[in-house]
């Protein structure tokens, strides 16, 4: 999905753009819906038990990770923005990654272990 | 002096001034989540069979919560939105909406949640003396079906003052439904549903007890990752909420029929903000109070 356009200057085409924003409304509730359903999900997979507690942990992780892309490529608007906004993500992306890489660091700690 | 690209766009970026800053700084709030997303992990895969607590959070309060967040994030998408279309009135009643909300989920927070933990109380067990306690604990069944053993007896303490006057010898605990029967299977997997400490009293001899707190930060290593990173959490919903109020106010109205495009970027922006924090809940819900 798109984000609405800037706003014309030109009050002739206020109309049109104001429809078009409309129908970016629409878009939004329907991702609020659905991110309701999805907590609804995530609280009802929770009483399955899907074997060892890790394989639950799992598919909430995926539920969560499905949310928490709907919320930044909607609502956030990361679907269609502009490359250097991108740049930074990526670089972030990886730092980030570099914070969950210092767990296994510490499992190979060969001097306490 | 004006502050310059706050509509228009930048050419070398081709953004305007505030959205690459409100990216930057929401890279550096991704940094700091991380690292403690990253010490809970840590945290959690290391703790010894038995050590990690679970079902102790109230599931339906977290999930009303969790649901409000997430109306509030489309209330303030719709409060932008409204701006855009220059419709003043709306705007601000869907702002009012998503301060509603917000102030909902701190108040459920610090007015419920947290005030319930820290009255809850919990004694770890010496491993010695677990099978003195083989009645609270019943893990002789849970070791035959493989399951990781109990080490804690948590629920209502009674004689408060024991805590810290050291002439007290025991603690009289009326005991969470886990601990009064901890033979039935429906208590094999945490409780999901909140439910009160039971009538029965067990009395648990000081000398038997490796550790025992109410549920503060210090008890375990689960309640200190949860208040640390619900409690950083709860202060950026209030500094969202203290923004939004501050653009509800009618000092938004003036700069609106000043200059309504600026108004608008505002609200993007910090809707990108707000909802970061939503994103970082919908990991803390199921984390925390789900599995």
């Amino acid at each position: 999905m798109n984000n609405p356009p800037d706003i014309s200057q030109d009050p002739a085409e206020h109309e049109e753009y104001a429809h078009n924003v409309q129908k970016h409304v629409r878009g939004y509730l329907v991702v609020g819906a659905l991110l309701l359903t999805f907590t609804g999900i995530t609280v009802a997979l929770s009483y399955v038990d899907f074997g060892t507690r890790k394989a639950n942990i799992g598919v909430a992780m995926l539920v969560a990770t499905l949310k928490a892309g709907l919320v930044a490529a909607i609502f956030m608007h990361l679907a269609a923005e502009k490359r250097l906004i991108y740049r930074v993500l990526i670089f972030t992306g990886f730092f980030v990654l570099g914070l969950f890489w210092l767990i296994f660091l510490a499992w190979y700690d060969p001097i306490t272990r | 002096m004006e502050i310059p690209y706050t509509i228009s766009t930048r050419p070398d970026t081709g953004l305007w001034n505030a959205k690459i800053g409100i990216w930057l700084f929401l890279a550096s709030e991704v940094m700091l989540f991380g690292g403690l997303f990253s010490a809970y992990v840590f945290l959690r895969l290391d703790a010894p069979p038995g050590r990690w607590p679970h079902g102790l959070l109230n599931v339906p309060v977290g999930t009303m919560n969790t649901a409000i967040l997430i109306m509030s994030s489309v209330t303030v998408v719709l409060a932008w939105a409204a701006l855009k279309m220059r419709r003043y009135r709306v705007y601000w009643w869907y702002m009012l909406a998503t301060i509603t909300c917000g102030v909902i989920f701190l108040v459920v927070k610090l007015a419920y949640e947290w005030p319930q933990k820290f009255d809850h109380f919990g004694a770890y067990i010496k491993s010695e003396a677990l099978e003195k306690y083989e009645q609270y604990l019943g893990n002789h069944r849970l070791e035959e079906k493989g399951l990781p053993p109990r080490l804690e007896i948590t629920g209502h303490l009674h004689n408060r003052e024991a805590l810290n006057d050291p002439n007290i010898k025991e603690y009289e605990v009326a005991l969470d439904p886990v601990n009064a029967d901890p033979t039935n299977p429906a208590m094999d997997r945490p409780h999901f549903l909140y439910v009160p400490p039971t009538d029965k009293i067990a009395k648990i001899d000081k000398e038997d007890v490796e550790r025992a707190t109410m549920f503060l930060p210090t008890h375990n290593t689960y309640f200190a990752s949860y208040f640390t990173i619900t409690g950083l959490h709860g202060l950026h919903v209030l500094a969202g909420v203290l923004v939004f109020i501050y653009m509800w106010l009618p000092v938004s109205k003036k700069l609106y029929q000043h200059n309504p495009e600026h108004l608008a970027n505002r609200v993007e922006v910090s809707g990108l903000f707000w909802h970061f924090v939503d994103l970082v809940w919908i990991f803390v819900f199921p984390l925390f109070y789900l599995l």
